[in-house]
């Protein structure tokens, strides 16, 4: 294959630019190949997070042509445009270095998360779940907490409403809220706009979605189930109080 | 002038945030203590996240035959019976709690048709026995486990790298650590130390291992005087992806053969049925029909009786036995194009099925490699995924030779003697990363507060600012790629002395090299840098290997020496190799006799 | 080596800045082209005065043979004789009002009419001006009242009911005289695709998705669990098209209108199948 020119974006907090360079790139590499090459070759100092390199820790996030993806499932035949790639970190959260950024903001939304609070176990001690109760949190698990739905959200990127838990924690709070053994209620706090994870910041855009690269539907099965949970809670009285007559929820919601 | 830092004090530090050692923490911090856990990457990436399969518990969810004593016999035969007895029976007694626990957690096994914890076969158990979620049972484990722990009053330090262990005469006293992003120092104060910082896969070129992977924690507990034993076996997973080569090394999981994958050479045979070893002739089909048989029966509703049940697939030998038999095809010609062998999924199972129990695996090729597992056969073939051998610890507390410095994962030594089974390291390190903790938390409670030499802090970080300060010099990478091809080629699968010395003296050239390496750069978030930190442990893990491997004259498990093939049953049968530093500071290794097993338990591993 | 003049990917930027190297501005320029057109098109129909084109929502008169096709803009058809304008606006809230609030419209059109944000990844209106623009999103008014989605579902619900009747007595009917006749033409296989596509879309509805058993943590141990499971797969299996449902049904009832507004003009000639 013939060079491609990377356009990787050096820099720190507080200044940067694209830098160019020609890598000799061969069949099946992906772009994290082309960076390592580079970081082994020519720059030793490029600073770059991965781990796996096979899709499953959701370290090597960072924009390729504007998309924000995982640069260790992105092929590089898929994303030359006229011979030219171009990197950048997340441009959601502050550079920390070149393609490093500073996601530690997410981690405190996490612990504003209430755990899971399982109902008693059966006689034996363990629980009982149906298959078909469990396949719908297990979507939610499968996240592998990239951040590239924070990234993308433009609630976060441009409005840097930090109110808002942002999508991936919307898939935490959905995985807990239905989890069939959880009898805790969040409902409170994703409606709380201000201290709260801000549910309503979220205008369903879908970008969040568009990007998983773990293919989660966060929009449809998280977010929007979400909202019409806190809808059945403070909006719908009348299915509300179905729902308690039919005792399809275990509990009153507080 | 000195470089400043920061300090802080616990009375347990654990450094490693996989599920060992964010299971640790979780029980230091429940029995009381102050804890901190030292993470090399942001929380949730490590390593852990890249097991697949599942996680071996004796539930009997599935098939009722299934007991503790069966896990413990499985464990021990699979480890040549090398392994520390004491370590095995603790893991195969109480791994079905720590698994209900983590339910309790929020994890959300796959299920039986009656709601509990589905399990499925893997190779070396003799029952479906890994609990698992579909193959992402990893991330599932250390998503659980992270969630916890952020509950659990963890003082956490992300992105911190561990350069040393500082001692109090005798006793372990704490660490000095680096931050990753700046590149400033910190100073840990602990009454106990939890080492639970995985393994050293970055030695071998084709590994299915991260860059965290270089032997921080069997390098430092070395230099901290602890003992290490059973470094010379180092597993080849038989199935990591060959091609393309951007991703030779990376992890197919054991579940494609659980499964029904099958492996074959590239005359379209099942060559595993040749690689029968005696010890494993009893329970293993050896005829076509009967590992088809083997197959339907597992998917039928009801379990076969044991007593006339199709025999287990060769193919889920243990994997030691697997990866020879694939080196072996490969180099007698009958490998794949791309130097592996096949291993097919598409013809046992439909489409639909394969999507569903392997799902990451259809996405990784599908992706990285342009291949439809559901039609198409995958080609595989050995790469470094685990090492067995690491610090002797105690099996109930987990306490190394070093008084204060606990060990649990895959940097422990003895639980999986010469080979380690399939889903035997998830359960391990939620068994021993619990004991760990406990056993920390007991020393830091029974004993008083350490004293903190600044000399040795100091020592520390001014051994790891030099690089920075040369003019000239060897960079991290050329020597890190020197070293990793000289350990695949002389002390990889197949190892014979003359080359195991080649690689011994290749390691001290190295060792010498780096001593003049340069770095470019600054501080802060700087690859080259931490990688010329890392390198140090890099080389003294390598020689570890190279010199335990040379001197363990036989073959068994892991280690296949070609100049002695045969498995020894009588002097090699009863020792450990144990690597510690003289006391002029050089690497000795020395057969020590394995601990004598009670009679009760030796009688389950008959028959 | 070649270095590009600073550039910070943090820092706020106007309006449809963007690294993307796709056409991203195609999506929402279609949407925007479609959407318009339809909406001219209700508008007109909505303030098309009464007889302008004659009785131009149904045909024939119902009084005439017993079968009719109405406008599925004018179902249900309420007449008071108080009102001069057209029916279509006593009935058109509801649909109108379910669509609005419908979550993949919502997606539509704050993407494609608010910018906020045009496409992903591509800055949105926040420094519109120069400065920062306050952001409440849907946790106050107006897209607070999006909440309403739930309300407008039930009101939908209803229509969808009556437009099944409209299209099934455009079939099956009871003439002047007393007598039940049958009747297949044109006209009324495109009132039944119009209201298949209609259901298709409303029982995809997320609200729908929530009520039939969204709602439920863990089916196997409530009441009728199994069965609202089952509601809860079916109704997910429309949703995961929603928005195709949302445009095909959408471009389906204008052209229905169309299709009876130009029979009743005599635009077009009547056609119905021979065999029947």
């Amino acid at each position: 294959m013939a060079d491609v020119r990377f356009r990787v974006w050096r820099g720190n907090a507080s200044s940067g630019a694209f830098v160019d360079y020609d890598v000799p790139v061969t069949e099946g590499w992906v772009v994290l190949d082309a960076i390592h090459w580079i970081q082994a070759q020519l720059q030793n100092d490029l600073a770059v997070r991965w781990n796996c390199k096979a899709g499953k820790c959701g370290s090597c996030s960072a924009e390729i042509n504007g998309k924000p993806r995982l640069m260790c499932m992105s092929r590089i035949e898929d994303c030359v445009i006229d011979g030219t790639i171009t990197v950048q970190p997340m441009a959601t959260f502050p550079p920390v270095k070149d393609l490093v950024t500073d996601v530690a903001w997410n981690y405190t939304v996490n612990q504003r998360i209430p755990p899971l609070a399982p109902k008693p176990p059966e006689a034996d001690g363990t629980w009982r779940m149906q298959p078909y109760d469990v396949d719908r949190v297990q979507e939610f698990r499968k996240c592998i907490e990239c951040f590239l739905c924070q990234d993308v959200c433009h609630v976060l990127r441009d409005h840097q409403t930090w109110a808002f838990g942002g999508p991936r924690f919307m898939v935490r709070t959905a995985s807990l809220e239905m989890h069939p053994l959880d009898t805790g209620s969040r409902l409170a706090l994703l409606r709380d706009a201000r201290d709260g994870l801000g549910l309503g910041y979220c205008n369903i855009t879908k970008c969040c979605t568009e990007v998983c690269p773990e293919g989660i539907h966060i929009t449809d099965n998280a977010i929007i189930p979400l909202k019409e949970r806190v809808v059945g809670e403070y909006f719908d009285p009348l299915a509300r109080g179905l729902t308690r007559i039919l005792g399809w929820t275990r509990e009153p919601r507080t | 002038m000195a470089v400043p830092y920061t300090t802080s004090e616990h009375d347990v530090v654990v450094i490693g945030a996989g599920g060992a050692g964010l299971r640790a923490a979780i029980e230091a911090a429940q029995q009381g203590c102050s804890t901190a856990l030292i993470c090399k990457s942001l929380l949730g990436k490590a390593h852990t996240v890249m097991a697949e399969g599942g996680v071996a518990a004796a539930m009997g969810n599935v098939d009722s035959h299934d007991n503790w004593q069966i896990h413990f016999r499985d464990t021990m035969r699979g480890g040549k019976f090398l392994n520390n007895f004491k370590m095995a029976e603790l893991h195969a007694r109480e791994a079905p709690d720590r698994v209900r626990e983590l339910e309790a957690w929020g994890a959300v096994f796959d299920r039986t048709a009656d709601g509990r914890i589905l399990q499925r076969n893997f190779g070396g158990h003799r029952f479906p026995r890994l609990a698992h979620v579909g193959d992402r049972t990893g991330l599932e484990i250390i998503r659980t486990l992270q969630d916890k722990a952020v509950h659990s009053g963890i003082d956490l330090f992300m992105e911190m790298t561990v350069i040393g262990l500082t001692k109090d005469g005798d006793r372990v006293s704490g660490c000095v650590a680096y931050d990753r992003k700046t590149g400033e120092f910190h100073a840990f104060t602990a009454k106990a130390v939890v080492l639970a910082t995985g393994g050293i896969g970055k030695s071998f070129r084709i590994n299915s291992n991260s860059w965290e992977y270089t032997g921080d924690g069997h390098a430092m507990a070395y230099r901290a005087g602890a003992e290490l034993i059973d470094m010379e076996f180092v597993q080849f997973h038989p199935t990591g992806m060959v091609w393309p080569p951007s991703v030779a090394g990376l992890l197919v999981t054991e579940g494609v053969r659980g499964e029904g994958g099958v492996l074959k050479n590239n005359q379209g045979e099942r060559f595993m049925f040749n690689y029968i070893a005696e010890m494993f002739q009893a329970e293993t089909a050896d005829t076509e029909a009967e590992a088809n048989r083997w197959l339907i029966e597992q998917q039928a509703a009801v379990r076969p009786d044991p007593r006339t049940a199709a025999r287990r697939p060769p193919d889920l030998l243990p994997r030691d036995e697997v990866a020879r038999a694939i080196d072996a095809e490969v180099k007698a010609g009958r490998g794949s194009l791309h130097g592996g062998v096949f291993l097919d999924i598409a013809s046992r199972r439909t489409p639909a099925e394969i999507r569903r129990a392997l799902p990451s695996m259809y996405q990784q090729f599908k992706e990285l490699a342009g291949v439809d597992i559901t039609r198409e056969p995958m080609e595989i073939g050995p790469t470094c995924h685990y090492i067995m051998g690491g610090i002797r610890v105690d099996a109930a507390t987990a306490l190394s030779t070093v008084p204060g410095l606990f060990a649990a994962g895959e940097v422990a030594g003895g639980m999986h003697g010469a080979n380690r089974l399939g889903g035997n390291s998830l359960s391990d390190l939620l068994v021993f990363g619990r004991r760990a903790g406990l056993g920390a938390a007991d020393f830091a409670r029974s004993n008083g507060s350490v004293g903190q030499d600044p000399e040795q802090i100091e020592g520390f970080i001014g051994e790891v600012m030099a690089p920075l300060d040369r003019a000239s010099g060897p960079g991290p990478y050329e020597i890190a790629s020197q070293l990793a091809a000289s350990m695949e080629k002389n002390v990889g699968i197949i190892r014979q002395a003359d080359e195991l010395e080649l690689g011994i003296a290749k390691v001290a050239e190295l060792a010498q090299a780096y001593r003049s390496v340069r770095v470019v750069g600054g501080r802060d978030f700087n690859p080259g840098w931490n990688l010329a930190i890392d390198l140090h442990n890099m080389l003294t893990v390598s020689e570890a290997i190279a010199r335990a491997a040379i001197t363990r004259q036989e073959s068994r498990g892991a280690h296949t020496r070609r100049d002695f093939p045969r498995t020894d049953k009588q002097q090699w049968a009863q020792v450990n190799v144990t690597i510690r530093a003289d006391a002029d500071g050089l690497m000795t290794a020395t057969p020590t006799p394995l601990l004598q097993m009670t009679p009760e338990l030796a009688k389950l591993l008959e028959g | 080596m070649k270095a590009t003049p600073i550039f910070l990917p943090h820092a706020p930027k106007p309006l449809g800045t963007t690294q993307r190297r796709d056409r991203w501005w195609l999506e929402p320029l279609l949407n925007f082209i479609g959407f318009t057109a339809f909406v001219a098109y209700s508008l007109w129909v909505a303030f098309t005065p009464v007889g302008s084109h004659g009785l131009n929502y149904e045909w024939p008169q119902r009084s005439t043979l017993g079968w009719t096709y109405l406008s599925p803009f004018y179902s249900p058809l309420f007449g008071p004789t108080w009102w001069h304008f057209s029916p279509a606006i006593l009935v058109l809230w509801m649909p109108l009002g379910f669509r609005a609030t419908c979550y993949y419209y919502r997606k539509m059109y704050y993407r494609t009419y608010f910018a906020d944000p045009p496409a992903c990844a591509v800055s949105d209106t926040r420094f519109w001006q120069g400065k920062p623009r306050p952001y409440r999103g849907e946790t106050a008014f107006p897209w607070i009242l999006q909440n309403a989605h739930r309300w407008f579902l039930y009101l939908a619900i209803y229509v969808l009911v009556v437009l099944w009747i409209d299209a099934l007595q455009s079939i099956f009917f009871v003439a002047p005289t007393g007598q039940p006749g049958l009747h297949f033409g044109l006209g009324s296989a495109v009132l039944l695709v119009n209201v298949a596509l209609l259901s298709a879309y409303t029982f995809g509805c997320h609200a729908l998705r929530h009520l039939a058993g969204g709602n439920v943590d863990c089916w196997s141990c409530s009441w009728l669990g199994r069965t609202r499971h089952k509601f809860w797969a079916a109704v997910s299996r429309l949703n995961e098209h929603h928005m195709a449902w949302a445009w095909t049904s959408m471009i389906f009832v204008g052209l229905s209108d169309l299709y009876i507004r130009l029979l009743a003009m005599n635009a077009v000639p009547f056609s119905r199948f021979p065999w029947l």
